[in-house]
């Protein structure tokens, strides 16, 4: 047993506690002190990850632990970091901490509520440190399937039509990436389910360009691929705060990471080959949800709109397949997690006061909560790419790995990618202009509190990442560039 | 004639003690006594399950089976000629069997309690052991002669068991439907045998394995199969599956929906891959066409069923489909995976049965809207309900994920994607109608306010069922050893 597996192991004892506790306080408290454990855990393992390199270690994927689970099909529980999952465990643990307080006052039920989201959660820790394709999968269906009721339940709006539609596009898409699972592990010669060991063997070039759009497709629904991203704006709009903080703060990186982890790494001949068409859909993806965000009238669609830009840059520069675009991915998984759960957190707590989210029927909100409405500065400037926050260095790399392609479709397909910038700016600032500034539209509104304190300690602890990201870029990027090292390796580069 | 070799029927012979026994107590006791009938028929079915695992273990070397080959008894028994042959897998798919059916054993006991019944509570008991001797026996053949009677066997008392209501409408016409289907699908299988006579002029499985297709042979094979298509109720056998389902006792449709058409899946496996290993070009496209059939006609039709045993019904159509993909791979891999399937979705549908019947006996509700605001009234109960329905659309970590994953696994091995891409696709549509129970128990408040089940407290029998479901959905998936099991015993 190795320590990775107190990831998995903390949400479920959670579990169990949640299930002998009563009163909501100790249920909150319980939560609280879980989601701190696990962040200190995703620290600890930063530190002795950042530790064991110096100390000389070079495998890519160290703490690796396996043991045979299902002799005959090869499946093990298998676990190891890379940097990479290292910096998603503790996007991941920051956003679960963060979303227990943004949780804090949950009606109904906040028992039931805590046993669905830490399932979730468990769920997401697991699939970033497997190195097994089975057990990865397996996560991955567990990390997807709370979502039902977190939504049908807690949600508001059209909940129930939500929740059943992005539990079954995202089902669907888990319906495909089995398919390729399968297809991977018995075009490797069906001898191991690990991915390390299935890299090794490789796989030839016809059956990778058959399971390939299958792996891809199937990650790429959950990382909001053009047209499989209808599920996001509904399923994000209509979930309660923390769960579309954790939806498109965590659960979208997810695919992101498998089209990385499995896709590319896998089937790099395959992705070589094919990654123009999937360029096309992502390039349709990042600009049609920046523009689809400028017409929104909704706080929360306009935000889910523009996760489905941000999470379409991911996959646009992952298969741009060049190191600095790859790392710039993964740099703009964590900015985007960090600064899409900031405005989630933020337009929970705005909606709990106003008790709107229609942006025309607000306005002037920095006099009443000047607290909030800064944060809100901050998340959006984040957003449009700043320097000095986070989104202005993944966007950067993003960009400058996009321009080194010189052919021609790659450059027309990253000048247009470009033109979300500027779009972005514009839903943003009009956003800010109108909501935050502005005259009162609703003289009630200039009674309402400012943030209280659980609401000021999840709000900060995400802005504090945001600029810690933003202005020491340079140990995060490293990290990733040295663990993107082996998949570069197999694409030939 | 050597009586040793009745020692190779000890399962059989076994479960018919447990059946004379059981009518013996049923003639002897007295009014009072009568009224343990249940307890006794659950002790001996315990018994007997009981008995048939330690026979078992033993033969296995006691669970030594992942290390030293410790397996040397556990071996193929043959009987009379070759007329009765069981393998090694064969013989744990009994025990299987065993288990699934005690655990329908205590779930009818209160179903019995029921003032009509009280009168032939032994009959009902008597019928249900009756039905699974059949199904040993047809699991067990090596001559189309003692798989014919034992197929028999099989579907005449159970079309008895599903008229058992006899003074309620609609239990009758289940049971005219069932036995009339069933006729005809016996007179199919007749048919098909005495075709396949003509053919090869044995009906020894093991000389009809030596003969070459020819187009008599495979329409035989055709014919013989659709009697176990009928049980396995594969569309497009499977128009009696929902009205029966829907008129019968609920129990009775439990039987039905897992005991009766794993016994089939098996028995059609054994069949097939025994009797006609050179016919498999031909079988595997049989099997294709009703596989793709069963698993996606099933599914749309319960997307809009409204009573819930017509939805469990069509639910279980498609599940057939998808248990039958194993007999389709046609490898060891296969059939263990089958085995598995079969195993997990007898714990998934029982406890989904269990609820429904809990409810329906409490309180007349059938419907799907019923249901609405069930969680608010009946917490456990919507849980274990709802990890029924995952485990069945195969969501981790529950065991129906696992299942499914191996038959996906085993089929996509043998090489058909296409098929294994319909069956995934499918998993989705089934998913929406069984979150649709999920959404009226959690999330849907009751259509009026006294419209909702009232709270009641069910029986210590259906909820010892119960538990064993859940704690068996949580735990067979995650811990490898059952399949590790069955995986071994195949193997052998």
């Amino acid at each position: 047993m190795n320590f990775l597996s107190l990831f998995v192991l903390i949400p479920l004892l959670t579990l169990g506690g949640l299930f002998c506790l009563k009163s909501p306080k100790a249920i909150r408290l319980l939560c609280a002190a879980a989601g701190l454990l696990l962040l200190s855990l995703a620290i600890v393992t930063l530190c002795l990850f950042v530790q064991a390199r110096q100390s000389g270690l070079s495998d890519t994927f160290l703490f690796r632990a396996e043991c045979l689970w299902y002799a005959p099909w090869h499946i093990s529980y298998s676990v190891g970091v890379d940097g990479i999952s290292v910096l998603m465990l503790l996007l991941s643990s920051i956003i679960v901490l963060t979303g227990v307080f943004a949780s804090w006052r949950i009606e109904p039920m906040p028992k039931e509520y805590f046993l669905w989201y830490f399932l979730l959660s468990s769920g997401v820790f697991g699939f970033f440190i497997s190195l097994d394709l089975f057990s990865l999968f397996m996560f991955y269906e567990i990390a997807l399937i709370p979502m039902f009721l977190l939504i049908g339940v807690w949600g508001s709006g059209n909940k129930e039509r939500a929740a059943m539609k992005l539990t079954l596009m995202l089902m669907g898409g888990s319906a495909l990436l089995l398919l390729g699972i399968l297809g991977l592990y018995f075009f490797h010669g069906g001898e191991s389910m690990n991915l390390l060991s299935m890299a090794e063997r490789g796989m030839n070039i016809e059956a990778q360009r058959r399971f390939f759009p299958f792996v891809f497709v199937g990650f790429g629904v959950l990382g909001a691929l053009f047209p499989f991203h209808t599920w996001s704006p509904d399923g994000h709009a209509s979930a309660p705060t923390a769960v579309s903080m954790l939806h498109a703060g965590v659960l979208m990186k997810l695919g992101g990471y498998g089209c990385l982890r499995v896709a590319i790494f896998l089937m790099p001949q395959a992705a070589t080959e094919l990654s123009w068409i999937f360029l096309l859909l992502t390039g349709i993806s990042v600009v049609y949800g920046a523009y689809s965000a400028c017409v929104q009238t909704d706080l929360k669609y306009l935000n889910a709109y523009s996760s489905v830009s941000h999470c379409g840059l991911v996959l646009f520069a992952l298969l741009m397949l060049n190191p600095t675009a790859m790392t710039g991915a993964v740099m703009q998984m964590l900015s985007h997690g960090l600064m899409t759960a900031l405005f989630f957190a933020l337009i929970g707590s705005i909606y709990g006061r106003t008790h709107t989210r229609d942006i025309g029927q607000m306005g002037g909100l920095m006099q009443a909560m000047p607290y909030l409405g800064v944060c809100y500065v901050i998340a959006g400037l984040a957003s449009l790419g700043l320097p000095g926050l986070s989104g202005f260095v993944a966007e950067m790399n993003v960009f400058v790995g996009a321009f080194q392609e010189s052919d021609l479709l790659r450059r027309i397909l990253t000048i247009i990618a470009c033109t979300s910038i500027v779009i972005t700016a514009v839903y943003i600032l009009r956003l800010v202009g109108r909501l935050l500034y502005g005259p009162l539209q609703n003289p009630s509104h200039s009674q309402l509190p400012d943030a209280c304190w659980y609401e000021r300690v999840a709000t900060a602890t995400l802005i504090a990442a945001i600029f810690i990201m933003g202005l020491m870029p340079h140990p995060v990027s490293d990290l990733i560039q040295e663990s993107l090292t082996p998949i570069v390796a197999s694409l030939g580069r | 004639m050597d009586l040793s070799q009745f020692y190779a029927l000890r399962e059989e012979i076994s479960l018919v003690v447990a059946l004379i026994l059981l009518l013996v107590f049923d003639l002897a006791a007295g009014e009072k006594m009568r009224r343990h009938i249940p307890l006794a028929a659950c002790l001996l079915m315990g018994l007997h399950t009981v008995v048939c695992a330690l026979d078992f273990a033993l033969c296995c070397g006691f669970c030594g089976f992942c290390g030293n080959g410790g397996c040397a008894t556990l071996a193929t028994r043959s009987a009379f000629a070759d007329m009765y042959h069981v393998s090694p897998s064969g013989i744990l798919f009994k025990n299987i069997l065993n288990f699934g059916v005690w655990l329908i054993c205590l779930q009818a006991a209160p179903f019995l309690k029921h003032r009509e019944h009280a009168n032939k509570v032994g009959e009902f008991y008597f019928l249900l052991f009756a039905t699974l001797f059949g199904m040993y026996l047809m699991m067990s053949s090596g001559h189309f002669l003692l798989f014919f009677i034992g197929m028999e066997t099989a579907s005449i008392p159970m079309a008895v068991l599903v008229a058992f209501d006899k003074y309620d409408r609609l239990s009758a016409e289940a049971g005219a439907k069932y036995i009339l289907s069933t006729a005809f699908a016996s007179g199919l299988s007749l048919f098909g045998m005495s075709l396949v006579y003509g053919g090869v002029g044995s009906l020894y499985f093991s000389d009809l394995s030596q003969s070459e297709a020819n187009p008599l042979l495979i329409g035989g094979m055709i014919l013989l199969c659709s009697g176990l298509f009928f049980k396995i109720s594969l569309v497009p056998y499977h128009l009696w599956t929902a009205d029966v389902y829907e008129g019968a006792p609920t129990v009775v449709s439990t039987y039905l929906s897992v005991i009766s058409k794993g016994a089939g899946v098996f028995a059609l496996f054994l069949v097939l891959t025994r009797a006609f290993p050179f016919f498999i070009f031909s079988w595997k496209t049989v099997l294709y066409i009703l596989i793709l059939l069963s698993i996606t006609v099933g599914n749309l039709f319960a997307l809009r069923q409204k009573n819930m045993k017509r939805f469990l019904a069509f639910s279980s159509v498609s599940q057939a489909g998808y248990i039958v993909l194993g007999v389709f791979a046609a490898s060891p891999n296969g059939l263990t995976a089958l085995m598995y399937y079969v195993l997990v979705y007898i714990l998934s549908n029982v406890a989904a049965f269990g609820v429904v019947q809990l409810v329906e006996s409490h309180s007349g509700k059938r419907e799907m809207s019923d249901y609405n605001g069930f969680y608010k009234t009946h917490p456990k109960l919507s849980f274990v309900m709802m990890l029924a329905l995952f485990s069945l659309a195969g969501i981790p970590p529950f065991a129906g994920f696992f299942s499914k994953f191996f038959i996906f696994a085993a089929t996509a091995e043998s090489g058909a994607y296409v098929l294994l891409l319909v069956a995934l696709l499918n998993t989705v549509i089934s998913l929406y109608y069984y979150l649709l129970v999920i959404k009226a128990m959690f999330i849907l408040p009751p259509a009026e306010p006294a419209a909702d089940i009232p709270p009641f407290k069910s029986e210590a029998a259906p909820r010892l069922v119960l538990v064993i479901c859940t704690l068996g959905i949580i735990l067979s998936g995650l811990c490898s050893c059952l399949y590790a099991l069955i995986h071994h015993t195949v193997g052998l």
